[in-house]
């Protein structure tokens, strides 16, 4: 099976998606992720979603869900590099992803969560 | 056996071309600067062929027949080139109507006996009567297939993405927006603050005659999609009497920023980007004021 790699870097964790994604995939991600942040005491988390063209409610659910989850792990969760279609999908299924900060590109994401940790 | 009317009608197709150019040709509304006569005849002819050609006994009665599909191919054609011409409806119409005319004649001419006259002129008239009905379908499609045309071009060119500022994008909506246009506008908007890396669209609704709820759907499902694209959205240009409809018909706007002119909406997006407009000092030895 795909595993997608969790990068870390000084306080922070890097995901980048490169693939798209499928139910298990994003499961396995969320465990991972949570494992990672307990792991590293990681104070943010930097998604990259810029090479995913299809998203569909559960995804939008299991993103959702790793920002709640990293808050409640004091780690905050920036989502980088939305596509367009995306974004309007997300919005006609309603979902407008409450809790996670998003950004246009990873330098921007990066400087947000920056700031945001330094404000803590 | 055959029937006899289109038996005659048949045999005496040189003569009802002859007959029907005749009537077209003496006819007011014939229009030799669209048309040569030349053409005129060929075009008839063809009609005629393909008319006589498939007509029988079965589907003399039932206009709706597809046996009628090459008759109907050349009809569609006809209505076609003619609407891009520059034929009104009266004269495309006027067209068949004069085949009608030439057909009974001809009928009139080889059956004698009155009964049988009524009963097939009654049947051919009431083919004919088809496909005049018809020829204006098609002639009212291919004009509403330019409209349809000219509507996508509207919502193309109406809703410009314009860049203020670096990081600062606007976008004038002029008209109502429906689900169509919101999806264009949309589209467009997010495609642009991806190519621009900008992080604040500023949408300015002064041109929007009104607001109902599911404008403001629209406009809050457009707000949404930005923040999701990691951008800030304001709202401008919202008039006294939108202001007053939006609280009357309970609609939410308190997540979204808004602002009642296109120049309040500039400053707060200068302010989130941390730059300052000031009035430049100008150097006493160079003011000529």
């Amino acid at each position: 099976m795909d595993k997608i790699p969790i990068l870390k870097m000084g306080k922070l964790l890097l995901v980048t998606i490169q693939v798209d994604l499928y139910d298990r995939l994003a499961e396995a991600l969320e465990g991972d992720l949570v494992q990672m942040i307990d792991k590293t005491g990681a104070q943010g988390v930097l998604i990259d979603i810029s090479a995913v063209n299809i998203i569909d409610s559960f995804m939008g659910r299991i993103i959702g869900n790793i920002a709640t989850m990293s808050k409640i792990l004091d780690a905050e969760t920036v989502v980088v590099g939305m596509q367009p279609a995306v974004a309007i999908t997300l919005v006609e299924l309603g979902l407008p992803m409450k809790g996670v900060f998003s950004a246009l590109n990873v330098e921007r994401g990066m400087e947000l969560l920056q700031a945001k940790i330094a404000r803590k | 056996m055959k029937n006899e009317a289109i038996k005659v009608l048949q045999k005496k197709k040189k003569n009802i071309l002859e007959n029907w150019m005749k009537f077209q040709l003496t006819d007011d509304g014939l229009r030799e600067d669209l048309m040569s006569n030349d053409e005129l005849r060929a075009q008839s002819d063809e009609l005629l062929n393909a008319l006589v050609d498939t007509l029988n006994d079965a589907n003399i009665e039932d206009a709706g027949s597809n046996d009628f599909d090459p008759v109907t191919d050349v009809l569609s054609a006809i209505s076609i080139s003619r609407a891009k011409q520059g034929y009104t409806p009266r004269e495309t119409g006027a067209y068949v109507f004069s085949l009608k005319d030439a057909l009974m004649d001809v009928l009139q001419q080889e059956i004698k006996d009155p009964h049988e006259l009524y009963l097939h002129t009654m049947r051919i008239g009431k083919l004919i009567d088809n496909f005049s009905i018809y020829i204006f379908e098609t002639f009212i499609k291919g004009r509403e297939d330019v409209i349809l045309r000219q509507t996508d071009e509207i919502t193309e060119i109406s809703t410009p993405v314009i860049q203020v500022w670096e990081g600062i994008l606007a976008l004038p909506i002029i008209g109502t927006l429906d689900s169509a246009r919101t999806q264009v506008v949309m589209e467009n908007l997010l495609q642009k603050i991806v190519e621009s890396e900008s992080s604040i669209a500023i949408l300015d609704i002064s041109g929007v005659p009104a607001v109902d709820s599911l404008v403001a759907q629209h406009l809050i499902k457009t707000v949404s999609a930005t923040r999701l694209m990691g951008a800030e959205c304001i709202i401008s240009g919202i008039r006294p009497e939108i202001a007053q409809t939006v609280v009357h018909l309970g609609i939410d706007l308190t997540n979204v920023q808004t602002k009642s002119s296109l120049a309040s909406a500039l400053k707060t997006a200068f302010t989130m980007l941390q730059l300052q407009v000031t009035r430049q000092k100008l150097n006493n030895a160079t003011n000529h004021n």
